[in-house]
């Protein structure tokens, strides 16, 4: 039950970080709140020669507006986002998110960006980013790029990211006035991963909505968009048609949590209760 | 292996100075090298919270962090919740009073945990304060006194019929 031995650096700037990383390829690993990655090696599921700790790099912790985004960074805590009025304001769907993520002890240490480049497909926060179609920015030894939510989750655990680049931020879109927002899920115990799990935004006009996103997680090997579920809803299904859209669209597998089966027929009505608590919001 | 570091760490006011291989967990810094075996180690990944300390003002597992992390931070164990009266805090006495510990191996962690969130959320609902419990378990199932310990500390009323374990 201990980590194995591994060469601990603390870079303060972006460019020695990825310097590190592309030094050390496949032997090294980034580590930001830890919350998953310690774990995973005091199992001793996983071991890495380097270790790269991104908590003394300048510049990461900022939460900001900028061009119509909430741009939250890497190494912002995620008990800072949880208590931001600025996220709570501009981004409800991260806010309503964040307390279903382990403990408040967890959230203390864990961050918004390690969470997203973890890709549990359990975890909340890659479906937020993947249903609000946010932007990942990359910072590697040649510069920054940015990367599609839609294209950033790869499979269980593995992302678009290089061997030589982190998550430096993510850009999440603020929708604008009537719109409403809610996270759904089923959990054996507060604070476990889901068995399944649904985050849904919806923008209405009168009695139409006119916007609507629909992330699944803890159901796939990814989290999910439910597009044909969306589709629905913009076509005036109502929740519980959408519902039995979007499981209708996948096929979890089972394992010692829960059949995939449940899972399906969980999905159904989660999505049903986060499309009424959501359209809900967006009339009041 | 790796080579070891210093470590500076302010525990409960007094500084320390640790050498210490990186992959050594603050948890077990905290029992090996500085002897304070208050921070209990149980399940070493981050579910028990029998580890759980506070640093820099905030209620961590000590167990999810390498010590070398937290090089020059202020860290607060069991060891130093107890005011310097000799005197309990009011989560420690409502766990007296209220038969809060069996065994006594989760305490510190639900002792460390409360103490922190009480302090962060002096008024708290009871819903709240079993979500904030949620973080720590104790395997004798001793959760009742433990949440009308919580609920004594924040103010809240103790409904009758939980009084005592009766209707586990």
């Amino acid at each position: 039950m201990k980590p194995s031995s591994f060469n601990y650096h603390a870079p303060t700037r972006v460019e020695e970080a990825t310097a590190l990383l592309a030094e050390h390829g496949d032997g090294a690993k980034v580590l930001a709140g830890g919350q998953s990655l310690v774990p995973m090696l005091s199992l001793r599921l996983a071991s890495f020669e380097h270790l790269v700790d991104l908590n003394k790099v300048d510049g990461l912790s900022a939460i900001e507006r900028v061009n119509g985004h909430l741009r939250v960074g890497a190494i912002v805590r995620q008990a800072v986002a949880e208590h931001s009025a600025d996220v709570a304001a501009s981004v409800p769907l991260l806010s309503k998110a964040l307390p279903h993520i382990g403990h408040f002890q967890i959230r203390n240490r864990g961050t918004v960006g390690g969470s997203i480049a973890h890709a549990d497909p359990a975890s909340e926060l890659p479906a937020v980013a993947l249903a609000l179609d946010a932007t990942i920015e990359a910072a590697g030894p040649g510069g920054t790029r940015k990367i599609a939510a839609a294209d950033f989750f790869v499979s269980t655990w593995q992302t678009a990211l290089a061997d030589d680049e982190i998550l430096s931020a993510v850009e999440f879109p603020v929708w604008g006035p009537g719109s409403g927002f809610a996270v759904e899920e089923l959990t054996r115990r507060h604070g476990d991963f889901a068995l399944a799990g649904a985050v849904v935004g919806v923008q209405v006009s009168g009695d139409t909505v006119t916007k609507a996103t629909i992330g699944l997680f803890g159901v796939g090997p990814t989290p999910l968009r439910a597009s044909a579920a969306e589709a629905a809803l913009l076509s005036g299904a109502d929740a519980a048609e959408a519902g039995k859209v979007a499981a209708s669209h996948i096929s979890p597998v089972d394992d010692i949590h829960a059949s995939g089966a449940y899972r399906t027929q969980v999905t159904a009505v989660i999505v049903r209760r986060a499309i009424e608590a959501a359209l809900k919001e967006a009339r009041s | 292996m790796s080579d070891e570091v210093v470590v500076k760490l302010n525990v409960n006011g007094r500084d320390h100075k640790v050498l210490v291989e990186p992959r050594k967990l603050l948890s077990d810094v905290l029992r090996e090298d500085l002897h304070l075996t208050g921070t209990h180690v149980g399940c070493e990944h981050g579910a028990c919270g029998a580890c759980t300390v506070m640093v820099d003002g905030a209620a961590v597992r000590a167990c999810l962090l390498f010590a070398v992390q937290v090089d020059g931070s202020k860290v607060v164990t069991v060891e130093g919740v107890t005011p310097t009266d000799g005197t309990l805090n009011p989560f420690q006495q409502a766990m007296q009073d209220c038969h809060g510990l069996q065994c006594g191996f989760c305490t510190p962690g639900f002792v460390v945990s409360m103490t922190s969130y009480l302090d962060d959320h002096p008024n708290p609902t009871d819903d709240d304060l079993k979500i904030a419990l949620s973080g720590n378990l104790c395997r004798c199932t001793g959760y009742r006194g433990i949440i009308n310990a919580a609920r004594t500390a924040a103010g809240l009323p103790v409904p009758a019929n939980a009084a005592d374990g009766s209707d586990h």
